[in-house]
Order: structure tokens, then C-alpha cells, then sequence
């Protein structure tokens, strides 16, 4: 019985854990270079929308580069303002996000079927990788899965590794707590800045590639569903790295996945308590880690440029 | 192109109807809304969760309204109002308590409440609150005297768009020509600052108008349940929390300006929902011209900054 639900639910939480770990690594990245992103969630429904089109257009391998390109396009927006311009961050976030709502809704209203809009298209399921799918409970849950998810497996340890102990890493995190030591240091903090956020964008557009590819097959309006909020705090309570933003991506997919237990657990509850539950976690989570957390020196403040 | 913008002419000032019964309509809950966050920004208060707060006070006015059916209007309009301002309160002060007890940042919290009043709307309607058929996903319609006065005879103009510009003008008048006011200013030009030079008690001044600012987003929701739809459903609000960041920030945080660019994005919701109508662009690309906007006032901004800059040099 316990094997029965627990085993779905183990790999629902993997999966949903998948696109929301995605934009997370992003952001966990633009962080540390000093700069909170909220348009993500701008990005992650821009990567559904070119992910959904250039799918429709070139089949799935060109759905993921569509959804990193329709990313990168709006970090390239984000850093203009934000990195050239000096802009207010949360604020530039802010449009960004109603910038990315607006197009893909007026999108999916305007061009339908034709270019993937609400109809099916090629996606890429779950794939079972030889010997390791095997193991007991973690082939399952871990190693069959869709492909970002073992890119993901990848990108994790390499990520942790970069910022750790390679000079960019360490001039990356020098930028987050002090840009001004970093200039004295020959550093070009705007450029360290446009290319992380560039990449947070491009993670952010694969979030929304994988969630359109990989799991719901389909474009919908407003199908990001405010996970560019939930990686941002993800990223906080992973402590801003690469292994605790991992593991606090899984306890939210988890969260997420927990509606599928409950109903193979054969529990009547309403399903907006289900809805509700990932937020209400977010919050007694922050709550939680006060004072054990500490943000990059730099995080939110405007260039002095 | 050309029959679009003609629809959305049309529908945001091309006749009377359209300015008094749509364009103002439409503004009314942004006029409220974006005094909320004025002030909130005004004293540092990165409140993101306007959304959240209105539908909350939307709710709590709904309750209110369908329990209180039997009273008397004079009775049962400040009684929606009432509710509608702590229904906003206590979703703000939820925030308000997180950043002040335990250091979260109100711009996350904010978010994932607005996700939670979204939430609990959509049980609220199908539970508790669902019209008793149980085939709607809404409450009842509200009785007579639940349903706001309209202002102008044969205009759906409301009360709720008078409400919205006395709290516009008190919220002006305590910032600039009163103590407390000016407490809010420093506080939010600088916090340190206040603090230790000025003795203001910064963290209890920032709740306070933390709580302030939702129940004033509350009084958005109890005049969109008792002024327009009179009765509650799911999509009480299109995105108006959100609009209302850009209503706010174009007036540059300064409620006599709110009234003004309300009306303006009033305009254009209205504008837009006429577009879907008549020649089927879609209403949600009048997000895309709202994000122009606020980015637009983000780049000017800055660019006098530089001017202002190279002059004192």
C-alpha cells in the first residue's frame, strides 16, 4: 500500500521539482551577482511560448532552444533597464512579468492551432535509462525520467563545482557582495552582471520549455502559475547554493505532488487547499530559516552608475 | 489594426456611457488600489500583494453582504466597506507580521498570499459561499440593499469611485501637511536615517501602514462586489492589484496624481474588454501596453536623473 503511493508520489515530486529547479539555478545565479530577477516569471511563460512554437515549428529539440531564446531575449530586456539604465529592480521585474503575461496571453488568444496554441505537439515523456532505471524505489523515482531531468542531475554538481572553485565563479560571487572591490580587482562588474542574468533568463525559458515539453504537452494561458515567485524563494531557502536550491526545489515539488497522494491515499478534501499548500509552505519556510540565511552583501540595490 | 483602435476609442471615451459607465467604472478599483501602494511604496513597503487584499476584502464584503441581507442599506454599506477594510488588513497584516517577527521579504510574501487569496476565492465560491442550485461557481446575487448607489442616473458610475477620491485626498493631505505623514516619508527615503536622527520608530511605522495600505486594497474588493458584479465570483479581479503597481508608479507615488492615472488605466481596460468585444484582439494585450508604460517611466526617470546629474556638475 505504502510502496503503491509512495512511489508516484516520489516521482511526481522529481518531476515537478524539475522545471521549478530550472529557473531557481537561474536566479540563484543572478542573485549572486547582486540583482533579484522578479521577471522571471515573465521569462518561465515567454520559454512556454517559444518553447510551444519553435516545437510546433522544428519538433521538441527546437522547442528547448526556442524556450532558452524567448528567455534570453527578455533577460537581454532585464539588463538594458536594469545593468545599463540603472533601473529599480523589483520594479523592472514587475513590468517584465506583466510584459511576459500579456504577450503570451495575447498570443494564445491570436494564433491558435496553427502554431501550437492550446493543441497538442511533439514532447519529449519519460525516458528509462539502461541498469540505473533498475535499482530499487530510486530507478523510479529518479532515473525514469524526462530528459531535462538528467540534464539537471548534470548541471547541479557542475554548477556547485564552477561557483566554488573557479575564478569566474569567484568573481561572479564577488559582484554579489561588493561591486566595487570587484572594479578595483580589474573586474567588469556590468559585464559579470548582463551574463549572469543572460543565463538566468535562458535557465528561466527552459523552466517554461520543460513544463510545456516535458510534462503538460500543451500551451495554456498563464501556465507559469507563479513559479518565477516560488524559485525566488527557493533560492532564499536554499541559502543561495547550488545543492541547498536543489533540495529546496524537491520539497516544493513535493509539495506540489502532494494532491496526487492524498487522492491515491482515497482522501475528500477540496483541491484549492492543494493549490494553496506550495504558498502557505513558502511562507512558514522563510519564517523558519530567520537569521540562518544570509543574502549576497549587494542583492537589490541599483548600480551606481 | 485601424477597427481595433477604433473599438477601443469607442469603448473608453467614445460616448458618455462608455467614460461614466465603463472608463470610471474600470477606475475605480485601480484609484483605490493604486493609493494603497502609494503609500505603502512611499514608506518603503514593497507591497506586491494588492491582488491578494482586494480579493480578500472582496470576500470578506461578500459575507457581510449576503449575512446582512435583511438590514438596511445606511446600515449595510459601511458595514461591506468595514469588511472589506479588515478582510485587506489582516491579509497585509499576515506580511506586515512575517517581515517584522521574522525578517521575510514582503515582496515574496506578498506573492505567494496573492496565490492564497486566489485560492480561497475559488473554494470560498464552490463551498461555503456557492449559490445554493450548486451549479455556479458563485455566491448569490446580493440583496437591494447591498448594491451600492450608483452616482449619476442611467450611469453605473458608484459610490465606490467617491470613496476612492476622498481616501486619494485624505492620503495626500496626511503626507504632506501632517506629522505623521511626514514620519511615513522619512521613513521610507531613509530608514536609518529616521531611526537614529529623527526617533521614528521605523518597524512599527512600516506595519502600520502595511495594514493600512491592504485594508485600503480591501475597500477596492467590497466596492468591486458591492458596486459592479453584486454578487461574488472567482474572477472578481482581472490583474487589478497588479495594474495597480503601474497606476502608482506613473503618479510617482503621489495620491492627487493616483486619481489621475487611474482614470487612464481605467481608459484602458475598458478600451481593451471593448476591443475583445468588436473586433476579437484580446483583452490581455492591454498588459502588454501597461508593461510598456511602467518601463517607459523607468527609462525616463532615469534619463532625468542623468540631465539633473550633468547639470550640478
Amino acid at each position: 500500500m505504502l510502496e503503491l503511493a509512495l512511489v508516484p508520489f516520489l516521482e511526481a515530486a522529481v518531476r515537478t521539482a524539475t522545471p521549478l529547479a530550472f529557473a531557481a539555478l537561474g536566479e540563484l545565479v543572478v542573485e549572486r551577482s547582486g540583482t533579484i530577477n522578479l521577471g522571471l516569471e515573465g521569462m518561465i511563460i515567454a520559454g512556454c511560448v517559444g518553447g510551444a512554437a519553435a516545437a510546433t515549428w522544428g519538433g521538441a529539440g527546437a522547442g528547448y532552444l526556442g524556450a532558452a531564446a524567448a528567455g534570453l531575449a527578455m533577460a537581454l530586456l532585464f539588463a538594458l533597464f536594469v545593468v545599463r539604465l540603472g533601473t529599480d529592480q523589483i520594479i523592472t521585474g514587475t513590468a517584465l512579468t506583466v510584459l511576459g503575461l500579456g504577450v503570451s496571453g495575447t498570443w494564445f488568444h491570436l494564433a491558435p492551432a496553427s502554431l501550437g496554441a492550446g493543441t497538442a505537439f511533439p514532447t519529449t515523456g519519460a525516458v528509462a535509462l539502461p541498469l540505473l532505471s533498475e535499482l530499487p524505489l530510486v530507478g523510479r523515482v529518479l532515473f525514469t525520467q524526462a530528459v531535462p531531468t538528467y540534464a539537471l542531475l548534470v548541471a547541479v554538481p557542475v554548477l556547485a563545482w564552477w561557483m566554488a572553485r573557479t575564478h569566474a565563479g569567484l568573481a561572479l560571487r564577488a559582484v554579489g557582495e561588493s561591486p566595487e572591490a570587484t572594479a578595483a580587482a580589474g573586474l567588469a562588474p556590468s559585464r559579470i552582471r548582463t551574463v549572469a542574468i543572460c543565463f538566468g533568463g535562458v535557465m528561466g525559458g527552459l523552466c517554461g520549455g520543460t513544463l510545456v515539453l516535458a510534462q503538460v504537452g500543451a500551451f495554456n494561458e498563464g501556465m507559469s502559475a507563479g513559479r518565477g515567485f516560488i524559485a525566488i524563494a527557493i533560492v532564499v531557502l536554499g541559502r543561495w547554493t547550488p545543492w541547498g536550491t536543489a533540495g529546496a526545489a524537491l520539497v516544493f515539488g513535493a509539495a506540489f505532488a502532494l494532491q496526487y497522494l492524498v487522492q491515491s491515499l482515497g482522501l475528500d478534501l477540496p483541491y484549492q487547499l492543494f493549490l494553496a499548500t506550495p504558498y502557505v509552505l513558502t511562507l512558514l519556510l522563510l519564517a523558519s530559516l530567520r537569521g540562518r540565511a544570509r543574502a549576497p552583501a549587494h542583492l537589490g540595490r541599483a548600480d551606481a552608475a | 489594426m485601424t477597427e481595433a483602435l477604433l473599438a477601443f476609442w469607442d469603448g473608453a471615451f467614445g460616448s458618455a456611457f462608455a467614460f461614466w459607465s465603463a472608463t470610471l467604472v474600470r477606475a475605480t478599483p485601480l484609484l483605490l488600489v493604486g493609493v494603497a501602494l502609494a503609500l505603502a511604496f512611499r514608506a518603503g513597503v514593497l507591497n506586491i500583494g494588492a491582488e491578494g487584499q482586494l480579493v480578500v476584502g472582496a470576500v470578506a464584503a461578500a459575507v457581510v453582504a449576503l449575512a446582512g441581507a435583511s438590514l438596511p442599506s445606511v446600515l449595510l454599506i459601511p458595514a461591506m466597506v468595514l469588511a472589506g477594510a479588515l478582510g485587506g488588513a489582516v491579509w497585509a497584516g499576515i506580511a506586515a507580521w512575517l517581515r517584522q517577527r521574522y525578517g521575510v521579504l514582503e515582496v515574496i510574501s506578498t506573492i505567494m498570499l496573492n496565490f492564497v487569496a486566489a485560492a480561497l476565492i475559488s473554494w470560498v465560491v464552490r463551498g461555503p459561499l456557492q449559490e445554493p442550485t450548486k451549479v455556479y461557481p458563485m455566491s448569490l446575487t446580493f440583496a437591494e440593499a447591498a448594491r451600492w448607489p450608483f452616482l449619476l442616473s442611467g450611469q453605473r458610475l458608484h459610490l465606490g469611485f467617491l470613496l476612492g477620491v476622498l481616501v486619494a485626498m485624505l492620503a495626500w493631505y496626511v503626507l504632506t501637511h501632517a506629522a505623521a505623514g511626514f514620519r511615513v516619508r522619512a521613513a521610507g527615503a531613509g530608514p536609518r536615517a529616521a531611526e537614529s536622527a529623527g526617533g521614528i520608530g521605523v518597524r512599527g511605522l512600516t506595519s502600520r501602514v502595511f495594514v493600512l495600505s491592504g485594508a485600503i486594497a480591501g475597500v477596492a474588493g467590497a466596492s468591486e462586489v458591492g458596486g459592479v458584479t453584486w454578487a461574488l465570483y472567482e474572477g472578481i479581479s482581472p490583474g487589478y492589484g497588479y495594474t495597480g503597481i503601474a497606476v502608482a508608479l506613473l503618479a510617482r507615488l503621489d495620491p492627487r496624481w493616483v486619481v489621475v492615472t487611474a482614470v487612464f488605466f481605467g481608459a484602458l481596460e475598458a478600451g481593451g474588454a471593448s476591443m475583445q468585444r468588436i473586433a476579437g484582439v484580446p483583452a490581455v494585450s492591454v498588459q502588454i501596453v501597461t508593461a510598456c508604460t511602467l518601463l517607459g517611466v523607468l527609462a525616463l526617470g532615469r534619463w532625468q536623473r542623468t540631465r539633473r546629474s550633468a547639470a550640478s556638475a
